[in-house]
């Protein structure tokens, strides 16, 4: 750069001006590769802090337990599959294996009571017009910002009542009333922002308005409900507090659960075995994860294409 | 037509019998309960404001339950979206590997309530856990995060700290949606990089501040994992936040009528803050008529 600058002067006696712009320009070419390299040496180190404690998690569940709190490098000195091998098992009758199948035998009608009670109640609000319809719609708000500490307790008592305690309905059935305020708020964004064309034209075609739901709005639903049930499966497969409180037989228990006993439970030293269960509950909820990272980016350029 | 209206209504049924069932009678209901004591041997017997006042002048724990609350709650949030927008105000700018680094700024938003991840931080912020080793292998001394009442709770505000990344995503989406005229426009004038972040960001982007507070404040006073599973309430109930002292008394000690009164005080709590937030907005948050003009 010098050489260039240095050049020009020698060219023309009266290029101080054209010389001083230049050393502005590689001023601020240099400002904003310091501000870059700032920029970047934050985020590496953020991003160092946000993931080590999970690769810590990952290399710990291979560590021995006299390791674990010896070595803070993630790398094991000693590979054992021990604390996966034990851990499984458990110490009670069932092993985990038990415990993922309640997960998912909780979480899959949950996902499709959800996903069919909130594209219905969606299509109503965005595509009819009835009586009290602002009021109803100014509900579905109040509900997604109504702390659920407050209901809790006479949900509980309702369940009681009909005989539900201990069994997985406790947590299907407010689902599948499209209780989920949340998923009916973005789906009724989402179908506000899709012209009703195709669905007059399929009218008109004579299609009575549930064959219009089943064939037209659904299909262009598409990747709002996929990302709807995706949600839907990570916050079910992380949600303790709603087993902890309607299930009580280690037979139903689903991962979550089982993990809080494993701690209670297992030997005082058995580290290993709690946290190779750890990376077990959490790899169903990464692999949904990178599949939806994935599916979203193709569906922001997609849509980015249309226009 | 009137077929048409009806036929909106069957469509909303199933939330309309739900918001019933499972939202406005248990609502109603929790706020019966709050005047009576009910232990679920006997039927709820009525005794007025009894529990509310044995709450404010005898449970010494209430009170030191709703001293931590408020402590948590209003350190964490800040922190949190502090540390969010900085990072989405850094993310913000035409960087390679955008993408990897915004996936994995979500990471731990996404694993955010799972027990592994409250037991994980029991195992890393442990007297010889990876924090200290960490610390004394810089030449730190090593800190006694769970036995010290003083910072038992702050594991838990960096528990949810760490899971910054939701309301990162929501930040960053209202940078990018920032005319970059306007900064040159300032830069021209001769505005410097911070003048520019607090009179040109921070007022264009009030709108998701207040949207991200008001989420996360709900959110916060309803912590339950973290002092469940991490810190167990302990130490001296440093940790002991209002939903797990709900918990304990309406599913350990079966007193329905108190741990109703309880769930009131919070929600009356979080009510306030929350209109309060919204009143205030006038005040603070800018919402353009057309962000393209």
């Amino acid at each position: 750069m010098t050489d260039i600058s240095h050049a020009s002067d020698v060219l023309s006696s009266g290029a101080d001006g054209l010389a001083e712009a230049r050393a502005a320009n590689a001023r601020q070419i240099r400002n904003a590769k310091i501000s870059a390299a700032v920029r970047y040496i934050i985020l590496f180190g953020v991003g160092l802090l946000m993931l080590y404690p999970l690769i810590w998690l990952v290399g710990a569940s291979f560590k021995t337990n006299a390791e674990i709190f010896a070595n803070p490098g993630f790398i094991p000195q000693e590979p054992t599959t021990e604390g996966y091998v034990k851990g499984w098992e458990t110490s009670t009758p069932y092993t985990f294996g038990r415990f993922f199948l309640n997960s998912f035998l909780i979480i899959i009608p949950k996902v499709i009571g959800t996903a069919i009670s909130c594209t219905m109640v969606a299509y109503g609000f965005a595509r009819f017009d009835f009586p009290l319809k602002k009021l109803l719609f100014g509900s579905v708000i109040a509900i997604l910002l109504l702390p659920n500490v407050v209901t809790r307790i006479p949900q509980y008592l309702l369940f009681r009542d009909l005989g539900w305690l201990d069994s997985f309905l406790p947590l299907w059935v407010p689902s599948a009333f499209a209780g989920d305020a949340f998923f009916v708020f973005m789906l009724v964004q989402f179908l506000r922002a899709i012209p009703g064309d195709m669905e007059e034209a399929a009218r008109v075609d004579g299609a009575n308005s549930w064959q219009t739901l089943v064939f037209i709005v659904v299909p262009m639903l598409a990747p709002a409900l996929i990302s709807v049930c995706l949600f839907q499966f990570m916050w079910t497969m992380n949600d303790f507090l709603g087993p902890l409180i309607y299930i009580s037989s280690v037979d139903k228990y689903p991962v979550s659960l089982a993990l809080k006993l494993s701690i209670d439970t297992t030997e005082a030293f058995e580290w290993n075995r709690i946290l190779a269960m750890s990376v077990l509950t959490i790899t169903p909820a990464l692999i949904v994860f990178f599949m939806a990272q994935k599916y979203f980016i193709e569906g922001l350029s997609a849509g980015g294409v249309k226009g | 037509m009137t077929r048409k209206r009806m036929l909106g209504l069957g469509y909303l049924s199933p939330y309309i019998i739900g918001l019933l069932v499972f939202t406005m009678i248990p609502f109603g209901a929790s706020l019966y309960l709050s005047f009576t004591d009910y232990n679920l041997m006997s039927a709820p017997r009525w005794t007025g404001l009894e529990n509310y006042i044995d709450l404010f002048t005898k449970d010494r724990t209430f009170r030191r339950s709703l001293t931590v609350t408020l402590i948590y709650v209003f350190t964490t949030v800040p922190l949190k979206l502090a540390f969010a927008l900085f990072i989405a105000y850094i993310l913000n700018y035409k960087l390679k590997f955008i993408n990897f680094f915004r996936t994995a700024f979500y990471v731990p938003s996404i694993l955010g309530g799972s027990i592994a991840i409250a037991v994980l931080w029991r195992y890393i912020f442990a007297s010889e856990g990876l924090v200290n080793m960490l610390l004394t292998g810089l030449g730190f001394e090593a800190v006694n995060w769970f036995g010290d009442p003083q910072n038992a709770l702050f594991t838990i505000t960096l528990l949810r700290c760490w899971q910054f990344g939701s309301a990162m995503v929501i930040f960053l989406a209202a940078l990018q949606s920032i005319d970059k005229s306007l900064y040159e426009a300032a830069e021209i004038d001769g505005a410097s990089k911070a003048h520019c972040f607090i009179f040109i960001t921070i007022p264009l982007i009030t709108p998701v501040i207040f949207f991200n507070l008001i989420m996360q404040m709900v959110q916060a006073f309803q912590e339950f994992n973290g002092p469940y599973i991490i810190t167990q309430g302990g130490p001296l109930k440093s940790t002991y936040l209002l939903p797990m002292y709900i918990y304990d008394e309406a599913f350990r000690r079966f007193d329905m009528g108190y741990a109703s009164a309880i769930a009131w005080v919070l929600f009356v709590i979080i009510m306030v803050l929350t209109l309060a937030a919204f009143w205030s907005s006038k005040k603070w948050v800018y919402y353009a008529g057309d962000k393209r003009s």
